[in-house]
């Protein structure tokens, strides 16, 4: 299935990937793929901009605007004037 | 570890039925009990689901040696179930985190699933002496919290992310620790969406019970007894909720547009549609009604975003920003028509 601004976010510096595999390793929906020793974006629609490929990049070389995409946490921040500070509060 | 109470800072005991002994390793079974298929039910449909916790530390499941593999997982205790089910016929260490009771997924995206936790764990249960080998399997989900490269660097040990979902890990293990395609992707099936969904009926159930109570309370000043005016009253308010808590998320992948208010806006329209075949009412309250079960769905069906597998933060918030105005709106006009109508 597929939601709003899937991915708008994620960037990838093909220039300092080593190609070790982790995002492919750790990404939920199948994003990334390590071509010819380098990662690349394969289905960015995919992307739910979780964090785990950049959370586990040694190299540094992803960047995404992560977080958990959840009405209910952005209607709270927003009651409490926080936008941007979502903090999911249920388990 | 382990002082008698589960050591994460909220004052309980452990609400679980595995012993919470100090010291060496404890023994974890295989086997689920009726018990704990109760427990299970019970949090999913909201009593308690924040107290529903194992201790914390390094269990034994069946017969480990100082070669077998150690898993790593969150303390809900649902998840902790689920994950020694899995592991019936298996020697291996498990080294549950304290997540405060979270699930691996969304303990991660707090942090409490993350690298210093996972840092203090492994030198909190001395693994180092515990096993011969410097290796850890994670669940693939719990890489959103734990950077696998720092996890190497502070203690020595190197994180593998194991398969999604437990009933995969006996596969994953005899395969030499090596996940299909399938194996590392998400799914959100119908079973999973229904599983979920007792979440939104449950925030649901307060208001739901405090308008039922308002209408009765109308009816009963109006007539002087209960009528089947307040069974009218209430049945849009009933509709509203059965459709977006349970028809949505069932409905999900076949519903229009992306946005989660757009799909439950149009449930609730087909909802109220029917509704009004079933039981006509004069236009004013037909109008009103119609207009209280589209916002009170979308709603419901906005707030699902927490409960999927593949919204955004960035999605969510834009939806958020201009579905909201419009509910309220829609919400608001729909009370006052339907309870003018009803007076007219």
């Amino acid at each position: 299935m597929r939601y709003l601004l899937n991915g708008h976010s994620l960037t990838l510096d093909a220039a300092l990937c080593n190609g070790c595999g982790r995002c492919e390793e750790v990404c939920p929906h199948g994003v990334f793929a390590v071509v010819e020793r380098k990662a690349a974006i394969m289905d960015r629609a995919s992307c739910m901009e979780c964090g785990a490929c950049r959370m586990n990049c040694a190299m540094n070389a992803i960047t995404v605007s992560a977080g958990v995409g959840c009405a209910a946490a952005v209607i709270s921040a927003m009651r409490r004037g926080n936008t941007g500070a979502e903090a999911c509060s249920c388990g | 570890m382990g002082q008698g109470s589960c050591g994460c800072g909220c004052g309980q005991p452990p609400l679980t039925t595995l012993s919470p002994l100090e010291g060496p390793p404890r023994n974890l079974t295989t086997t689920i009990t009726w018990r704990d298929v109760l427990g299970g039910w019970k949090v999913r449909w909201g009593l308690r689901r924040m107290k529903y916790r194992v201790t914390p530390g390094l269990y034994r499941v069946g017969m480990p040696d100082s070669g077998s593999p150690v898993l790593v997982t969150a303390n809900y205790k649902l998840t902790v179930d689920t994950v020694r089910r899995s592991l019936a016929g298996l020697d291996v260490w498990l080294l549950v985190l304290d997540t405060k009771g979270v699930n691996v997924w969304c303990a991660a995206g707090k942090g409490t699933f993350g690298t210093t936790e996972l840092v203090r764990r492994i030198q909190a249960a001395n693994l180092r002496e515990v096993v011969k080998h410097r290796e850890l399997v994670l669940p693939q989900l719990g890489a959103t919290g734990v950077a696998a490269h720092e996890v190497k660097r502070a203690t020595g040990f190197s994180v593998h992310y194991g398969p999604v979902r437990a009933r995969d890990i006996a596969a994953y293990l005899a395969a030499g620790m090596q996940a299909t395609r399938a194996m590392r992707r998400v799914t959100f099936g119908w079973k999973e969406r229904l599983a979920v969904a007792p979440v939104e009926v449950v925030a649901a159930l307060r208001p739901l019970l405090a308008v039922i109570a308002l209408v009765a309370a109308l009816d009963l000043f109006r007539h002087h007894g209960l009528t089947r005016n307040a069974l009218t009253g209430m049945l849009p308010f009933l509709a509203a909720v059965v459709t977006g808590g349970v028809l949505v998320p069932l409905l999900l992948p076949w519903l229009p547009f992306r946005a989660f208010a757009h799909k439950g806006a149009v449930a609730g329209a087909l909802a109220a549609g029917a509704l009004l075949l079933w039981r006509p009412l004069p236009a004013v309250e037909a109008a009103g009604a119609a207009l209280l079960i589209v916002a009170i769905t979308s709603y419901m069906a906005m707030t699902f975003t927490g409960s999927t597998t593949f919204t955004t933060l960035a999605g969510v918030r834009r939806e958020v920003r201009r579905a909201l105005p419009l509910i309220l709106i829609a919400a608001a006009a729909g009370a006052i028509l339907q309870f003018t109508g009803a007076f007219i």
